[in-house]
């Protein structure tokens, strides 16, 4: 096994590797710090410890060699800095908590460890994970005293996406064979897509909350970031199960796995088509590449379906009502009493709370924690919050009808591929109509996924989504890897 | 319905954010930019139907999860208390709280 | 309702009660509910609300909620909502208070209570449950408070009432009834100086048939005697303001006891403005009709209930029967004494009167009485079967009560106390005293009936007080042919 070679694999090979002992986790570990440390200019880890690293991946190596080794032992991975971790500090990318210290580990963090999996790092993302560019980051990524933007390896003056930017870029460099990543409006599938690699957000209360810190509750979910489908399958089996101690939004389905029904034939599959996802406002360098990828579809047996999702793009404001709300709520916990940042110079308690949150938040956080108080003021819940809500319901309810005549769904991540650095400047709204083919998924909490399906403008990755009905992971996972199977879009590499 | 830089300094002020009259100068014209998408939203007609919270629920009744009484917590002071701003014998120190 | 006015005045009272359910762990954490910890360090990660964490509930909590709402005929609610209660203040952790706003756990119902002889009944709005919050500690630190946030996350249930009470009176022995209610079925320990059941009271004034006066709003009444004086005094300034010609303000006010008055609190900034929501992290609370019914079914009797019964089954007075059920100790105490002996109303007048005294002076309660409620039994059946006297039970009592003996009985032998029966005896002895004493028959036969009672006491003396004073009289009398 070549040093060069070693993070070409994916996580799959790489644990094979492993549990054949062609290579130790502690190779496999010090090969990725390297190329953490040799790229840190794209912006992507803020936070390593390499001794922490190397401990558990001697724990592995120890477990390997007992033959006690879990279905990712030794496979090193990388996490969105909105997990806690006792190893590293956990920021959410915001100055708030700049250099926090948690506790404990989150639900994730955990599960992932006991199949084995080595932690290299935290990485970069939108400050709680509030964005769609990872251009709202307030932490200084290694290698850098101030905070720097993320850039994505395909083109380095273009954001990377977000806000699980520096899970994409690790994985699309190869500084991770996989990392994990959160989703709440789009933020796995669309970096995903801007950086060519796999990522799914799977049906919302399958994997736990618990750890995560708090954007939007009821839309949060985590999940893997990697270069195949059959890699998100073996890190998505490990993430999800119920956590009925930590967390009560999780639900009651048992853990699965997912990687079962990977090579499943797709003949007679039925493959929605939403025209709402395909209208003027879809770039034709996207809309080309989607259009392959179905037609790949086509030829390994599926049938595509015209289908509605009519408020399609209503679920821009009614996300936008609805995360905020949550977030500003969320957020109220920062208040420089318990924890993170409090003011330097500071008069009663009332300036001490403002100064507080006035330094510690950023621009777009600040944005949405005003837009989420006022939707919940009084006199305005109900014309705000509450017909979000129940707008909400008729979203997803369109997915049940258009599941009478589909198995799954098929469109554009997003409009665009990656825009360049600044290009939205100080334009808010720019980002959120962005987020426009990933909110109403996100909306009605069903899973989700980014797939390669070719190149843009500027040769740069477009993703195609699919989305499935509740708790249809490993049917949409199974799609995917047939995709993958006849394309090899997932496994270009930047570098 | 726009807001005005009024609405700006109550819901700053709920939201206990110092803003800058520059800083509520912008917020107030992004918020009134971000309203404007907005009123789509609130011409829809959603007479009878319900709010969704759990999206789950769309397809199943979801009921709060119970646990058993248990307390099984150690005290975790330390821990817990290693990124406190200002810290006194066990105490969280604030500004004085007048009652 | 029967408004009795003060100058003029109708008083309106409303209470709004925050009881602490004795649960061993928090309503949304696994940390301990016990008082007095170490600060913070009954704080657990949930608790402290350190970024990550999530509530999960306490099924404990929950079935306390559903045995308040049988004991006071509520409706329980078959799926209620958790909703956050968002503000800023140092001792609530999130930034916002989980607690229930549209849809409570516990619906309507009502207290019922005799104030004097006069049966009331207040109404309730609603019982929900929340967490409680930390405690800010004001001694100096620097010119700093310190934050305990060991109390937040224990599970609450606030009681609120209809505008109902119309006089102090009546607002305390509200009070006092709910606290009998909350430990009687046991879903808290009543510790109000620990601050188990905190009581609000609403206060307006208003002349009779006027609409509802501003109410100014009393928080955290930790004692029936501080409710008493805070409501007085709160009655008393609102008239006089009003008298005045100044119209009353809403406020929060807090009640000194050192200074008997109270004073408005600095109002809380936009305490107007919760911006209330239901928690995403909580799904709807759902409690199945089984769990309602299966709790039904293991409800202790309820101090109405079983004061009725006594009057019912034992014959006992109204006003006997309440005071024996001010606690289910000291009524499961008066029925045993009662089956024991079948004299309930004998054992009724013992346990209110000697026992209760006893208790009182050695500050005890009746579960560490040293007389047993059978030996109270044996004790009234001798009195009831004319073996001794009352006199001779209270001495029997002590005996009993001291420890120096433990046997009825043996007592009554011990120390002599039968009262002598055998009429022969007792003829004899009047025979004797009339021999012995000539001149006080002769001033008795002269009509002087003092001289008859002299006699009356030489009987008793002579029997050593065993005589029974009736028989010795009507002896006494049939032998001077009066």
């Amino acid at each position: 096994m070549t040093q060069t070679a070693l993070h070409d694999l994916g996580v799959a090979q790489l644990a094979t590797e492993l549990r054949q002992r062609r290579v130790s986790a502690v190779e496999a570990a010090r090969h990725f710090l390297a190329r953490a440390q040799a790229h840190q200019h794209l912006g992507a880890y803020v936070a390593l410890n390499e001794d922490a690293t190397l401990a558990q991946a001697r724990a592995a190596d120890a477990r390997l060699a007992a033959g006690t080794a879990g279905a990712l032992e030794g496979v090193p991975l990388a996490h969105k800095d909105i997990f806690v971790t006792r190893d590293f500090p956990s920021t959410a990318g915001s100055k708030m908590l700049a250099g926090y210290q948690s506790p404990f580990d989150a639900t994730v963090v955990t599960r992932l460890a006991q199949a084995g999996a080595v932690s290299l790092g935290k990485l970069n993302c939108d400050e709680f994970a509030m964005g769609s560019a990872n251009e709202n980051s307030a932490v200084a990524p290694v290698g850098f005293d101030a905070p720097a933007p993320v850039r994505n390896p395909w083109d380095q003056s273009r954001i990377p996406g977000g806000s699980s930017g520096g899970s994409a870029v690790a994985v699309a460099a190869r500084l991770a064979p996989a990392a994990t990543g959160t989703d709440t409006g789009g933020s796995i599938r669309q970096p995903a897509s801007f950086c060519g690699i796999t990522g799914i957000k799977p049906t919302y209360g399958r994997a736990s909350r618990y750890g995560m810190i708090a954007f939007a509750s009821s839309l949060d979910q985590a999940g893997p970031m990697a270069r195949s489908a059959e890699d998100c399958a073996l890190l998505l089996s490990a993430m999800c199960g119920p956590d009925p101690d930590r967390d009560s939004t999780s639900l009651d389905v048992p853990a699965e796995d997912f990687s079962r029904s990977l090579n499943d034939s797709l003949d007679g599959l039925r493959i929605g088509i939403p025209a709402e996802f395909f209208g003027e406002g879809l770039a034709p360098d996207v809309r080309a590449a989607v259009d392959g990828a179905l037609k790949e579809y086509e030829k390994l047996g599926a049938k595509l379906v015209p289908i509605s999702l009519p408020r399609t793009e209503l679920s821009i404001p009614v996300y936008y009502i609805i995360a905020p709300a949550e977030a500003s709520s969320n957020l109220s916990r920062f208040d420089g009493v318990k924890f993170g940042h409090r003011a330097k110079d500071y008069g009663d308690l009332l300036d001490m709370y403002k100064k507080t949150r006035a330094e510690g938040f950023g621009d777009e956080v600040k944005r949405r924690i005003m837009i989420g108080a006022y939707v919940l003021s009084h006199g305005y819940y109900d014309a705000y919050y509450l017909q979000a809500q129940k707008i909400r319901r008729m979203i997803a309810d369109d997915f049940q009808n258009a599941f009478k005549d589909c198995d799954l769904i098929a469109g554009p991540v997003a409009p665009t591929v990656a825009w360049k650095l600044g290009e939205h400047g100080s334009d808010p709204l720019a980002d959120y109509l962005a987020d426009i083919f990933t909110l109403p998924g996100s909306l009605a909490g069903l899973p989700g996924m980014s797939v390669p399906a070719g190149f843009g403008e500027g040769g740069m990755p477009v993703g195609l989504q699919l989305i499935g009905n509740y708790f249809s992971e490993a049917r949409l996972l199974n799609a995917a890897h047939r995709l993958q199977q006849a394309t090899d879009f997932h496994l270009r590499s930047p570098l | 319905m726009a807001l005005t830089s009024q609405d700006i300094g109550r819901i700053a002020h709920l939201a206990r954010l110092e803003l800058s009259p520059n800083e509520s100068e912008r917020m107030l014209t992004q918020l009134n930019g971000f309203f404007d998408i907005v009123e789509k939203m609130r011409a829809v007609d959603t007479a009878g139907i319900e709010p969704l919270a759990h999206p789950v629920a769309a397809i199943q009744d979801i009921a709060l999860r119970l646990r058993d009484d248990v307390a099984s917590e150690p005290d975790q002071r330390e821990a817990n208390q290693k990124s406190a701003p200002a810290v006194e014998r066990g105490l969280f120190l604030v500004p004085k709280v007048i009652e | 309702m029967s408004a009795k006015l003060i100058h003029g005045y109708e008083v309106v009272i409303g209470f709004e009660t925050h009881t602490q359910l004795a649960t061993h762990s928090k309503i949304f954490s696994r940390a301990s509910t016990a008082f007095g910890a170490e600060p913070n360090t009954q704080a657990c990660a949930v608790d402290l609300a350190l970024p990550g964490t999530l509530p999960v509930m306490n099924r404990e909590a929950v079935a306390c909620a559903i045995k308040l709402g049988l004991a006071l005929g509520s409706h329980i609610a078959p799926k209620s909502i958790f909703a956050r209660k968002n503000y800023f203040y140092p001792d609530l952790p999130k930034g916002y208070q989980i607690s229930q706003f549209e849809i409570p756990v516990v619906q309507g119902g009502e207290v019922s209570f005799f104030l004097g002889d006069e049966q009331k009944t207040v109404r309730l709005v609603r019982a929900h449950l929340e967490e409680d919050a930390g405690k800010s500690l004001h001694e100096e630190f620097h010119g700093m408070s310190g934050i305990d946030l060991n109390r937040a996350g224990t599970p609450l249930l606030e009681i609120v009432t209809e505008p109902d009470m119309r006089s102090t009176e009546e607002a305390v022995a509200y009070a006092k009834e709910l606290h009998k209610i909350v430990t009687w079925i046991g879903i808290c320990d009543g510790n109000m100086q620990e601050g188990s059941f905190r009581c609000d009271a609403n206060v307006s004034v208003r002349k009779p048939g006027q609409p509802l006066g501003t109410r100014r709003e009393i928080k955290n009444l930790n004692s029936f005697k501080f409710m008493q004086q805070a409501i007085d005094y709160e009655i008393r300034w609102q008239i006089e303001e009003l008298e005045d010609g100044r119209a009353i303000e809403q406020a929060t006010v807090l009640f000194n006891p050192d200074t008997g008055e109270t004073r408005a609190m600095r109002t809380k900034e936009d305490a107007a403005d919760y911006r209330y929501f239901p928690d995403p992290d909580l799904p709807p609370l759902v409690i199945a009709p089984e769990w309602v019914e299966s709790t039904r079914a293991q409800m202790t009797e309820l101090p109405r209930a079983m004061a009725a019964r006594f009057v019912q089954d034992y014959g006992l007075p109204e006003y006997d029967a309440t005071t024996l059920t001010q606690s289910k100790a000291m009524a499961a105490y008066f029925e045993a004494a009662a089956r024991a002996s079948g004299q309930a109303k004998l054992a009724s007048n013992w346990i209110m009167g000697e026992v209760s005294r006893r208790l009182n002076t050695g500050e005890i309660g009746i579960e560490q009485a040293p007389v047993s409620a059978q030996q109270l039994a044996a004790l009234v059946q001798r009195i009831a079967d004319g073996t001794i006297s009352n006199n001779a039970a209270k001495q029997v009592f002590d005996a009993l009560w001291t420890g120096e003996a433990s046997d009825v009985d043996a007592v009554i032998e011990a120390k002599g106390l039968k009262q002598m029966n055998d009429s022969g005896a007792l003829e004899k002895i009047v025979d004797e005293v009339i021999a012995a004493n000539p001149d006080n028959v002769a001033q008795f036969k002269a009509g002087k009936d003092k001289a008859f009672n002299a006699l009356v006491g030489q009987v008793m003396k002579a029997s050593k007080g065993k005589a029974n004073p009736q028989q010795a009289t009507d002896l006494l009398r049939a032998r001077l042919g009066a």
